[in-house]
Formats: structure tokens, sequence, C-alpha cells
């Protein structure tokens, strides 16, 4: 039913945390009956292909019903045209509960001249909660902070369900999911007929240098960890596919590295820009995931390339039951057969001891390696985060001492904590935000900064606090991107506060030109 | 349709809406000699003025807000009373407990000065009275399109859903101290919730005022947690001013739902921006549909739009051939409620 959807996403839009937000879906599907809890599935993920509602169209059907400059009004104070429309339109006839099958079927099968008097006449007869949920459906855009895997993780957590068995299964489920939510149920599981479907991908836990001197350096094999986005690519009787590594389908925005996948398999690897031999930084990547269907120049300029880590499938053979070194031998065998501008193998580092390791680790050969990647010879290719197999040894974090100037408050467990903190450097005297973090302290840190905080105010901006540039944190993240949009022209990945330095003062803090060093070339 | 104006009745000073014929301003937002006090509000009732005029329950609430010396000399409004060449009368204005709309007769034409009002039934307060009038002088706090409040009762239906739905989580209601809080006591009270509600300490004062005026609020408890765990509160209601979130005293609470009662709560946004996870529309204010009905049943010659959004107001005026101006005071708060 529209009024359950509604409250769904009013409950969803207000709700920041992830723990939260599958308690409000696993609520709904398990109050909700098919096909209509599959259906609020289908438009959380994304699934549901309607056709998408224009704003220009909805603009049109406001200027039908409401004074122009009454809506402009409106809309300038609300700030969103859905939300506008569904708060200012008349009420003219006493709501109905409507079934969100029935909705989505008209709304499919209306030809689009007629879709303005359709869409008009639904919302004559919707409350207005009602309303902005119908119009969020129909513009295609819930925007309510849920991602696909986050949607697809709550019917896991509904049914007692493995999310990878589920995320193999989801190419092949038709919607609206009634078999998915009969098997969540206590049904049997469904049968994917699909072709080229996703397959759970393997993940590693992290190690340090302590822990790797508990193993053996002969059991395992050790390649570079290449900073670029893990996909799966997969080749199945003329259907190819490219998945992320959370099973979503991203084959769209990649025809040129779609073209290449000139086998019957299912390769393992990570995708990234790359021209010759030389791999462009992540954010060229992130330019072109950007792009829903990428021009011929951008393809040309930022090319799609995959750098093979391991082979699921074969001709038919699967092999994931085998030991690495038997998968990395057939792997090697695939990649020559493929095109090596398109295709190429993630070498594998040659070591005797794990000080070797960390020599090569210490310095590798390009800026977009991250660490290496361990992984023990006998493995087999097993979905998900299992520990003892793959181990990631990432790069030390970069660190930089920056000064706190803005604070916001955090929501769930921390309520009435100063827990968003945003963090600057030295541009000659001044000092420029680089970031955002919020976390990386300890529970005793918080209280300290929240303290900081409230005794050091100096402006408020709605919820966000200015504070007196005093205190020093140590801030660590993952690497550094040159970023147009940010004035400092630098942005950080994963940045977090290592530790607050009681110790400096806001003057011992680090520079920009210190920050720019790191950038890549 | 409209006849001339023979003379202004009220005019604005820096002070604020001043009567030259009887000497008085209304609801001034500095100190002034002598001031008729529409309602209890902070940005309605100021303290230092000479003598003030107002009902009983709104000088009560001033005497309890700022002390009782608040203004050098009070006086209840009761009945018709003549202050130098004019008349002035109290009517109920439906707002908040003693609040009251200004009616000011002389030689010229008649006014009537709304200070807030609210048409929806509150039982803490006499309900509004509609008061013929030549010009209507009114609030404009929700004076949009979009602002169409739902019923309460059934907001208070989602608040003590989302209760039972998380028993484990304490839920934190904000709602300013005068008026909304006791108006969210009651709607749960009768909505058949008789748990004790917990409050917190600034609330005290004007609660126990509305149990001594006779409003009934059941149960009521002082949120402290002196002697006890964080567990205390789960599964509890507890009603705090808005601005207690960004203090300390929010830190005491096992992961609290952070509920906010106002009308502002039907802007997703507005929502959002406060950090709000379930935004309850609880208004003591006339919404869009409300404001424009009691123009059009007052029918008077003239409308002056006071504090709020007065854009959409004159237009919708104008829409309708009535006469309208704005009322441009300073110092109302932009989000009064």
């Amino acid at each position: 039913m529209i009024g359950a959807f509604a409250d769904l996403l009013e409950r969803l839009a207000f709700t920041p945390q992830r723990l939260r937000k599958l308690d409000h879906l696993k609520r709904h599907f398990a109050t909700q009956p098919d096909p209509e809890r599959g259906l609020a599935l289908a438009a959380l993920t994304g699934d549901l292909g309607l056709r998408a509602v224009t704003p220009s169209l909805l603009r049109g059907l406001a200027s039908d019903r409401l004074d122009p400059e009454l809506f402009a009004i409106s809309y300038d104070f609300v700030g969103d045209l859905a939300e506008t429309i569904a708060l200012a339109w008349p009420d003219a006839v006493p709501a109905q509960e409507v079934a969100l099958s029935d909705l989505v079927a008209e709304l499919r099968d209306t030809p689009k001249v007629r879709l303005p008097e359709l869409i008009a006449s639904r919302l004559d007869a919707l409350g207005p909660s009602q309303r902005y949920a119908y119009l969020k459906l129909a513009t295609g855009g819930l925007r309510v902070g849920v991602s696909a895997r986050l949607a697809r993780q709550a019917v896991a957590d509904f049914g007692g369900l493995d999310l990878a068995e589920v995320e193999e299964l989801w190419h092949g489920l038709e919607q609206p999911y009634t078999a998915l939510f009969a098997w969540a149920e206590g049904g049997a599981k469904p049968v994917s007929a699909a072709r080229a479907p996703f397959r759970p991908v393997m993940l590693s836990t992290a190690i340090d240098l302590e822990g790797v001197q508990t193993l053996d350096p002969a059991d395992f094999a050790a390649e570079w960890k290449w900073d670029g986005i893990r996909v799966q690519a997969v080749s199945d009787q003329g259907t190819r596919r490219l998945y992320s590594r959370t099973g979503d389908d991203i084959s769209g925005a990649f025809p040129d590295l779609l073209a290449a996948l000139e086998f019957d398999g299912v390769i393992d690897g990570e995708l990234l820009v790359r021209r010759g031999d030389a791999v462009a930084p992540f954010n060229e990547l992130q330019t072109r995931l950007g792009r829903k269907s990428p021009s011929a120049k951008m393809q040309a300029s930022h090319p799609a390339t995959l750098r093979a880590y391991d082979l699921l499938l074969w001709g038919g053979h699967d092999l994931r039951g085998e030991g690495f070194a038997a998968r990395r031998a057939a792997l090697e065998r695939a990649v020559a057969g493929l095109d090596p501008m398109r295709v190429d193998l993630s070498p594998l580092l040659r070591f005797a001891t794990w000080d070797d390791l960390a020599a090569l680790r210490a310095d590798p050969p390009e800026a977009v390696i991250e660490g290496v990647m361990l992984k023990h010879r006998a493995s087999p290719y097993l979905g998900g985060r299992i520990k003892g197999h793959w181990f990631k040894w990432k790069r030390d974090p970069m660190r930089v001492d920056a000064v706190l100037l803005y604070a916001q408050r955090g929501h769930g467990k921390r309520s009435g904590y100063y827990s968003d903190f945003t963090f600057g450097v030295w541009d000659r005297d001044a000092l420029v935000p680089v970031g955002k973090a919020y976390f990386g302290f300890t529970d005793a840190e918080l209280k300290e900064l929240d303290r900081f905080v409230r005794s050091n105010t100096v402006e408020r901006f709605g919820p966000v606090r200015a504070v007196a540039p005093k205190m020093v944190v140590e801030v660590a993240f993952e690497g550094l991107n040159r970023s147009p949009r940010h004035k400092s022209g630098v942005a950080m990945r994963f940045p977090r506060i290592a530790r607050i330095r009681n110790d400096k003062t806001a003057a011992e803090a680090d520079t920009l030109e210190t920050l720019r060093k790191l950038l890549p070339d | 349709m409209h006849r001339p104006m023979t003379a202004t009745p009220l005019i604005t000073r820096p002070e604020g809406l001043y009567c030259p014929a009887g000497d008085f301003y209304i609801d001034p937002m500095r100190p002034v000699a002598r001031a008729l006090i529409t309602h209890g509000h902070a940005d309605h009732a100021r303290a230092g003025h000479g003598a003030v005029l107002a009902t009983a329950q709104t000088l009560d609430i001033m005497a309890l807000r700022y002390g009782e010396g608040f203004a050098g000399a009070r006086q209840v409004a009761e009945g018709p009373l003549r202050i130098g060449d004019v008349t002035v009368g109290f009517h109920p204005a439906g707002h908040v407990l003693g609040s009251a709309q200004i009616k000011v007769a002389g030689a010229g034409p008649s006014v009537v000065v709304t200070g807030d009002y609210a048409r929806t039934t509150n039982p803490a307060c006499a309900p509004w009275e509609p008061v013929a009038c030549d010009i209507f002088v009114t609030e404009a706090t929700f004076a949009l399109p979009v602002f169409r409040h739902p019923d309460p009762a059934q907001e208070i239906g989602k608040l003590l859903a989302s209760v039972a739905a998380f028993p484990e989580r304490a839920h934190l209601v904000g709602a300013y101290a005068l008026g909304k809080a006791q108006r969210v006591i009651m709607l749960l009270r009768q909505a058949g919730y008789d748990a004790p509600i917990y409050i917190h300490g600034a609330l005290q004062k004007l609660c126990d005022y509305h149990l001594s005026q006779g409003v009934a609020l059941g149960d009521l408890r002082p949120a402290t947690v002196a002697r006890g765990k964080k567990g205390d509160f789960a599964g509890a209601i507890v009603i705090a001013p808005p601005s207690a979130f960004a203090a300390t005293w929010a830190q005491r609470f096992p992961d609290p739902v952070i509920c906010f009662a106002s009308g502002w709560m039907m802007v997703r946004a507005r929502a959002r921006q406060r950090g709000v996870e379930l935004p309850l529309v609880i208004s003591d204010h006339v919404d869009w549909p409300e404001l424009t009905t009691t123009i059009t049943e007052l029918n008077p010659d003239e409308t002056w739009v006071t504090h709020g959004r007065e854009d959409a107001i004159l237009r919708w005026c104008a829409l309708q051939g009535l006469a309208a101006k704005p009322l441009r005071l300073i110092g109302f708060e932009d989000e009064p409620e």
C-alpha cells in the first residue's frame, strides 16, 4: 500500500544510522504482503525500471492547479520539487489507500502523453506524504540514503539468509521478488535462470607487520593491492557483465572494457583507468565511474581496463574449489589470450622473507598501490570475508597535523555529542579546511573533543559550530587526490582522527604545501 | 469595496506597534511606558515595561519567567477598557494558556491584533473567537500553501507507534516550554498514554502553573538521572525544550530517538537540519487553510500582515481582490512556536 511505503520512506529519510535503517526495512518486509514489499524493494534497489517522470512534467502539473507565484514562493521555501507539490497540492477528494502494484502497473502502461492526466488524478486522491512517495516513485529518485546493497542486506537479515547467496541470485530474480521472499520465509531457495550471474567475491582481512610474523612466507603468494575498483568480469554464452564487489551491475558505464571480454568465464580483478602501462590516479577512475553512459571521447581519454587477480570459472569449469596456485596458473593461460591493452595480470611479487616484502611495500613502483595482498597458496576461492586465507597489508596511512575548525552533532548513540569534525591546515597565514572526519577517535577522545567544542564555540551556523582554531588533531588518511571542488584543491580518502595532539599548538600544524607534496604526480 | 481610512489607529515605531490615540504599544520589543501583551511567549512578552495590561494568566506567566518585578505596574484585562480615546478588549486566541487577541476601537476604524492564534482545539486554553473589525492584523508564521497541518492526534499516534517499536530507546520530544510541551502531554493523555512522562527541568514551572490553572497533565516526573543509569529511560517519553538537545543533557539517554513537535516539521529539510529522527507536526498557529478561511470569514476592509512569510498571503489577498499590506516589525523571532 502506498501509505505503508510512504511511512517507510519517511522513516528512512530521517534515520541516519545504518542499523536503524535495516530495522525499518525488515519491519516493512515483515508486515507488507507480496507483491507490495517486492515493489518497495525494487524501488529501493533502483530496479523498478519505470520510465522517469521529468521535473518539467511536474512543474506543468503544479502550474495547472496552483497559482504560479504562490507555487514559486513555496518551492523557494521547501527546496524540493516533489515535496513542494506533495504539500501544496489541493486536497480534491478524500485520500484513499492504493496498492503500489496498481500505481506501478499504470505508470508502466500509460502512454507518455497521458501521464500528466494520470498523475494529477492520483495526486487528487492521495494524502501529502503518500503524494510525496508517489512522486518519488514516479520520478525514480528516492534519495533516502539506502543503497541497493543495504536493501538486499535487509532482505537477507529478514530471512536469516546469507547476503552473499542473495547477491549471487539477485540478477536472476524476477520482480516483485515473490520467490526471494518465499525463501526468506522458510521456503525453497529460488533457482536463478539468468545468464552471467554474479558470484560472491573473496575478501581479505587486514594484517600488520606483527601479524605477518606468525605466518610462514613460503605458504603465501603476494601481489600489489591496486587502488581501483574491485570488479568481477563475467562472460557467459554471449552475455557480458561487470559487477562491483557487492554485486551491483556496472556494465553500462564500461562498454569499452565489456567489448574486450572475449571469453567464457569469470575473472576477478581491479578496474583501473590505464594508458599503456601507466595507471591513472583513483580520481580519474571516479570521473569515469560517474558517467552512466560515457561518451566516445571519455572512453578514449579514460580507457577502462581490468587487472586480473583470480579466475573463478573458465570454459565451463568451476575453479573455485582449487587452490590459489592452480587457479593462478589457469589465470595466466587465460589472460594470455586476451587484449593486453584491456586485460592484464596483476604481477606476483618475489620475496623470500617478510622483510623482503616489507621493503617492497615501503617503496611501491606506482602511486596507485595501497599496499600488498597475501594469498595462501592452498586456499580455495571463498565468497565473503573469511579469516586466514587472504590478507591485506596496507601501506601505512598518510598523516597530517591539522587544526579543528568546525563541528557538528552526531546521531543515535552520539546524540548530544559533537562528533563530525572539519579540520584545516595552514595556507600562508590562513587555515583552509581540507577534510571532514567522524571516526578514528576513542570514546574518551570523543568526550574531550565534545568538551572542547562546547567551550570554544565562536559562531553557530544552524547545527554547525565554528570553534576557536586551537586544537590540533593528527589526521590519518589513505590517499590524497586533486579536487577542484574543494577550496584547498585536495581531497583526502578515508580521513580519520588518529589522536589529539595536545602537545602541539595551532601554529605548529602542517601546511597545505606539505599536503600537496603527498599528491600523486 | 474599500472604505478610505479616516485615521490610522496603529502605527509602527522602532519600539513596536503603537496606538497614538491610547498612547500604548502592543507586544513591543523594547521597554515602553505602557504595553498591552497578547501572550507570554518571549518574542511578544518582554520584561521592563512601565505598565503592562494582559490577561491574568499572561501576567502570571510573565512573572514566572522574569520574576515578580517584570514591570512597574500590572493590570488584569477584564471586559472592555477605556484607554485615552480608545476602547480595548481582550478576546481568546486559542494559541497558549492566557493568549488573547486585542481589539482597539475608537473614532476611526477598529483593529484586531491577533498576536499568535490557532483554530484547532487546544484544551489548555479557551478557543479562538472571531472578532469583527475593520483592520485585521494577523500573524503569518505558517502562511505558505505547503502548511496544512495534520490532525495532531495522528501525529501523537506516530510517536506512540515508535515507542512501541523501539522499547529499548528513549524518545526525546523537543517542545517549547510554554504551550507546546503541555499540548504534547495532553495529546498523549488523550491517546490513552498513562505512563509517567519525564520532563526537563526547564519545563517544571510552566507545567506546575498549568496544573494550578486546572489543566490536567497526569503523572509528570523530572528527567534526572541523579542516581540512575542510562537504561533507566528505555521506553520512556521525555519532553525537553529543543535547545536541550544541543546540551550535554542529551548524552544521558539510551540511543535516543530525537523527536520535535513543531509546525515546521512539515518540511523535511527543516527536520533534517535539526537532526530530528521523528518529526511531529504539532502546531499552535493557524496553517494556510485556517489563515485564508479566517480572512474570508472576517472580511475586514484591510488585512495587515505581521511577522512570518507575508509574501504568499499578500499574493493570495491580491488574487481575492482583498486589500492587504505587510507590517514590517523587527524583533520577532524567525521561528517562533
